[in-house]
């Protein structure tokens, strides 16, 4: 070491190094001043976006769906509930093989082809951790076997949740309607809605979707909690952070009367028919009835192919609601009506007379409009043409009134426009104007269509519902009430029972108040009088009472030919029409009924209306709800 | 004689130094209990591998690094051979070729490199003329081409500026190392084109633009970023960082470990660790001053900064300045095969400073 190289300097080199090892130690401290500037910017300067972006990581925000709310009759019978029902679940991630655990499970829980593309279908789309449904709605058996094996099965798990029942059945469908699983085609409705908040359904598993339920929905459903749950990257379950409680639906009471409803629907049997019963004094609907009906239960979980085709392509096609979106021609229901029209037109008089020799022929032409009974039934004045059904009165009264007086004085009883009913998908009917026809065909309106509107045929529609609010406004001497199926909500958690008030839609005043009288006495006698049209449904009956009967033509019967019921095909027979009020003064119940292809409305359709009448008059003592104990 | 107490060193250990490592691998325990939610037999194979990176250090420190001299071209030409027969029989572990007979013949070059260059020019006067440095550059290129080969960009990249140290210490002028630094900077172009494997042009893309891939490459960076900013200024708390314990950090235990550091414990934390580190590497510059050779300056002075672009690369990867190459924290992440290396380095480093001859002694 000591010999020294002739050009190595020490002294020099040593001087070169410091001078280096000097600059490269601030160059060091530069670089560790970067790396704190750099923590300073990501910690400090924007330490809340990372704040918020950690916490996005790992905070998951879970729904808690809310209980929907119950449906309870006028009496306080339950019609829609929420029950218990478990599925079977496996969570991927825990099991080992899941060909042969479904195949093990298979031998004690019926597993169909359905089930397992279901499932196949549902193991593409979830999450890493969630549970995937196997089978919905266990039996009882099958839940105790199973929970006998849980030990066995790893990863599989029975899940617990509230699932819409209605444990009447079939009873009230048509006014109470189902829930079902939210579809694609809700969720899209439910974007574009401005009344309903889709995340409130985050966690929810139904929406109404007919009836009530739909009509509702809002109501019923409640508002989804939050629980605020902290999970690892793979979306497992840490520590619950944060919790808002679910606030259940509201519950309904109904003005419908479950037992009056249920015994409608077992009296109509295998017809198709509807019936629908209002308190005229208040709209309020007692029972709304279409038939066939079907059970809605079906639908909560979805419901099967075979089960809905077998609905959908029945003939007798149940799943209609023929008291609010059947529209048939009234028939002679109308007669009472326009004889009212004829009254208040000053048309004419209550004692004018018309003669009917069984035919109306209009002035020039060849035409003969007939009357139902072939040889006339001779001189008649307003109660005896509406006791009687006389339709050349009817012809000749509607010609002298014209279709522009017809089509707004029926119009104030709510023909041709909706009910506004609460249940979607009423169905208007049809009051036919010039206007109208001018419209929709192209055509001017001709005088013989005036002549077959004054007995409700032609191009006259009319639902049962709107049948039964214009006999009830009869009955009420013009007041129109809106009909309404709600009598009030309740909102549990405040304990606050809102009551629906009736809604006054129109004040129908004529220039005499007498009138009225005229008309109900004519209606009267249709049950009361000698030849009232359907006089043997009256027959010992305890208590008066006002009715129409109508038959709604089916098929036009051909100039020179008389239609015999017994001839033809049931499906080309007659619509049989019935409307009744009792009783006379401040009626309590207003009712109209259609059987269809019933034939005649004396035979088929006034015995339904009066067995109503007297289920409801006599064997029901009338009830006050607000009286009732609502936590029955 | 050495084993005086009132001296800076005994059993040729340096005090100082000893003091600052102990303080990281202890600081390194506590947050790698963190990272590995708490698994003991990960801190206890950490504390063997640390065992067994102390030990070597102490036996290291015990060699007059002046000695090893003559063994150095010999270990250097060994590693060349070991580089080659790993690109051509090693084992492929993650889609690189980086083993053979379960260890990695790069860590060798990690000492054998700078070793190489300063006794090459430590041999004649410095600084050293432009056809030596010219061949000294070819001692650093050659392992480095087979090192990147492999590849292994982290490791290539240490042993890069491992030997490049030795030449800026050695004292090539500025000028020089300036107009390579431009050259280098124009050659980018067709580097970036012909040589970049396509994950490493995407780890770079992806550094300026994580979301461009933000479930792949991007990943890493925005959960890194993301557990080291909502630390914020005084941390989450030890144990409660919670982008480390629900494992959204990926490599939390290994090369991102200063991101769950950050996070549990934030800035201040940070500036702490970086305390330790500065008095680390300031100490190894002092030892560097100290030297009374230029192989003993120009090693203890190469190894220390290196030591110190293992900090800076691992931190500014990290925390999104640089692209991620495989770097770890240096005694703070897991892992056995850095440690060991790195406890090494620092055995040689005592080593110049403790086997100084006075001029009393002679």
């Amino acid at each position: 070491m000591l010999s020294t190289h002739v050009i190595k300097n020490p002294t020099r080199e040593g001087k070169i190094f410091n001078n280096r090892v000097i600059i490269a130690w601030l160059m060091m401290l530069v670089f560790l001043l970067v790396i704190v500037a750099r923590l300073f910017f990501l910690q400090v300067i924007n330490y809340e976006e990372y704040k918020t972006k950690s916490n996005e990581n790992r905070i998951t925000i879970l729904p808690i769906p809310p209980t929907r709310g119950l449906i309870f009759d006028r009496n306080g019978v339950l019609i829609a509930e929420n029950r218990a029902s478990y599925s079977l679940e496996l969570i991927p991630e825990q099991v080992e093989n899941i060909d042969f655990t479904i195949q093990k499970i298979s031998k004690f829980i019926t597993i169909e082809e359905s089930d397992l593309s279901n499932f196949q279908k549902k193991l593409k789309q979830r999450r890493s951790f969630q549970s995937v449904p196997l089978r919905y709605r266990l039996t009882d058996d099958e839940v105790a076997r199973f929970s006998v094996q849980k030990h066995r099965f790893q990863g599989v798990e029975l899940k617990n949740h509230l699932s819409r029942y209605y444990p009447l059945g079939a009873i009230g469908v048509h006014a109470i309607g189902y829930v079902g699983r939210i579809s694609k085609k809700d969720e899209k409705l439910m974007e574009e809605s401005n009344e309903i908040d889709k995340s409130n359904y985050e966690g929810s598993k139904y929406i109404g979707k007919a009836g009530l339920e739909a009509y509702y929905e809002i109501e019923l459903h409640g508002k989804t909690g939050i629980r605020k749950v902290e999970t690892d990257v793979r979306g497992k379950f840490v520590q619950v952070l944060d919790r808002t409680d679910s606030v259940p639906g509201k519950n309904l009471y109904l003005n419908i009367d479950i037992d009056l409803q249920k015994y409608i629907e077992e009296l109509l049997g295998e017809e198709r028919a509807a019936v629908v019963a209002i308190e005229p004094e208040s709209g309020n609907v007692l029972a709304l009835v279409s038939m066939p009906n079907y059970d809605p239960n079906l639908f909560v979980n979805g419901i099967d192919h075979k089960s809905y085709n077998s609905l959908n392509l029945s003939p007798d096609r149940p799943l209609i609601n023929r008291a609010i979106r059947g529209q048939y021609p009234p028939g002679s229901t109308v007669k009472a009506f326009v004889g009212l029209a004829g009254l208040e037109y000053g048309v004419r008089t209550p004692h004018k007379r018309t003669w009917c020799p069984g035919f109306y022929r209009l002035k020039g032409k060849k035409h003969r409009y007939r009357d139902w009974k072939r040889g006339g039934h001779g001189s008649m004045d307003l109660h005896g043409a509406i006791e009687q059904s006389c339709d050349v009165y009817f012809y000749e009264l509607a010609h002298d009134l014209g279709i522009d007086r017809l089509h707004s004085f029926m119009t104030r009883f709510g023909f041709g426009k909706k009910t506004g009913i609460d249940i979607p998908g009423e169905k208007g009917g049809l009051m036919p104007s010039r206007e109208w026809k001018q419209r929709r065909h192209g055509v001017v309106w001709y005088p013989g269509e005036t002549v077959i509107t004054g007995i409700g045929q032609g191009f006259m529609l009319a639902t049962p519902l709107q049948m039964a609010v214009a006999t009830a406004t009869l009955s009420n001497r013009g007041q129109l009430k809106q009909p309404r199926i709600v009598f009030a909500i309740d909102d549990v958690i405040l304990n606050e029972m809102a009551t629906v008030t009736p809604t006054q839609k129109n004040t129908i005043i004529l220039k005499r108040g007498n009138y009225w009288e005229h008309v109900i006495g004519g209606m009267k006698a249709v049950v009361h009088g000698r030849r009232g049209t359907a006089r043997r449904v009256a027959k010992n009956s305890p208590y008066r009472f006002a009715g129409k009967t109508g038959t709604a033509q089916v098929r036009g019967i051909p100039q020179g030919q008389r239609y015999d019921p017994n001839n033809i095909p049931k499906e080309h027979r007659d619509h049989a029409w019935f409307v009744a009020f009792a009783p006379l003064d401040r009626a309590r119940i207003a009712v109209s009924v259609i059987v269809e292809n019933g034939g005649g409305g004396s035979k088929t359709a006034a015995p339904i209306a009066k067995a109503v009448l007297d289920y409801y008059l006599l064997k029901r003592s009338p009830l006050v709800l607000a009286n009732n104990d609502r936590s029955q | 004689m050495q084993t005086n107490w009132n001296n800076n060193h005994f059993l040729h250990l340096d005090k100082p130094l000893l003091l600052g490592l102990f303080l990281l691998s202890g600081l390194g325990l506590v947050v790698l209990y963190s990272a590995a939610n708490q698994n003991t037999d990960l801190i206890i194979r950490q504390m063997i591998h640390l065992a067994i990176g102390f030990g070597l250090m102490i036996a290291l420190a015990q060699i007059r690094v002046q000695a090893l001299i003559p063994w150095v071209p010999w270990v250097y030409l060994g590693g060349i051979l070991l580089l080659v027969l790993v690109l051509l029989i090693g084992e492929t572990r993650n889609g690189s070729q980086r083993w053979l007979f379960g260890f990695q013949p790069s860590e060798i070059m990690k000492f054998a490199v700078p070793m190489m260059v300063t006794w090459y020019l430590a041999e004649k006067p410095l600084p050293p003329s432009y056809g030596r440095l010219f061949l000294a550059a070819i001692m650093i290129v050659i392992p480095l081409l087979l090192i990147a080969k492999q590849p292994d960009l982290g490791t290539a990249l240490l042993i890069a500026s491992s030997g490049l140290f030795v030449l800026l210490l050695a004292g090539i002028s500025w000028y020089f190392v300036f107009g390579v630094i431009t050259l280098l900077g124009l050659s980018a172009y067709p580097i970036w084109h012909s040589v970049l494997h396509d994950y490493q042009k995407g780890r770079i893309l992806t550094l300026f633009d994580p979301e461009r891939d933000p479930l792949g490459a991007g990943y890493h960076i925005i959960q890194s970023k993301t557990a080291i900013g909502s630390g914020g200024f005084d941390g989450k708390g030890w144990l409660n960082g919670t982008q480390s314990i629900l494992e959204f950090l990926p490599e939390r235990k290994t090369d991102f470990i200063f991101a769950v550091y950050s996070e549990e414990l934030g800035l201040v934390g940070v500036l702490v660790l970086l305390g330790i580190y500065f008095f680390i590497l300031s100490r190894g510059m002092y030892i560097a001053l100290q030297a009374q050779d230029s192989f003993g300056r120009l090693l203890a002075g190469s190894l220390i900064l290196t030591f110190f672009v293992y900090i800076f690369v691992n931190m500014a990867m990290v925390s999104g300045l640089l692209p991620v190459v495989g770097v770890p924290l240096p005694l703070i992440s897991y892992g056995g095969t850095s440690l060991v290396t790195l406890m090494a380095g620092f055995g040689f480093i005592m080593a110049v400073h403790t086997h100084r001859r006075f001029l009393s002694e002679r």
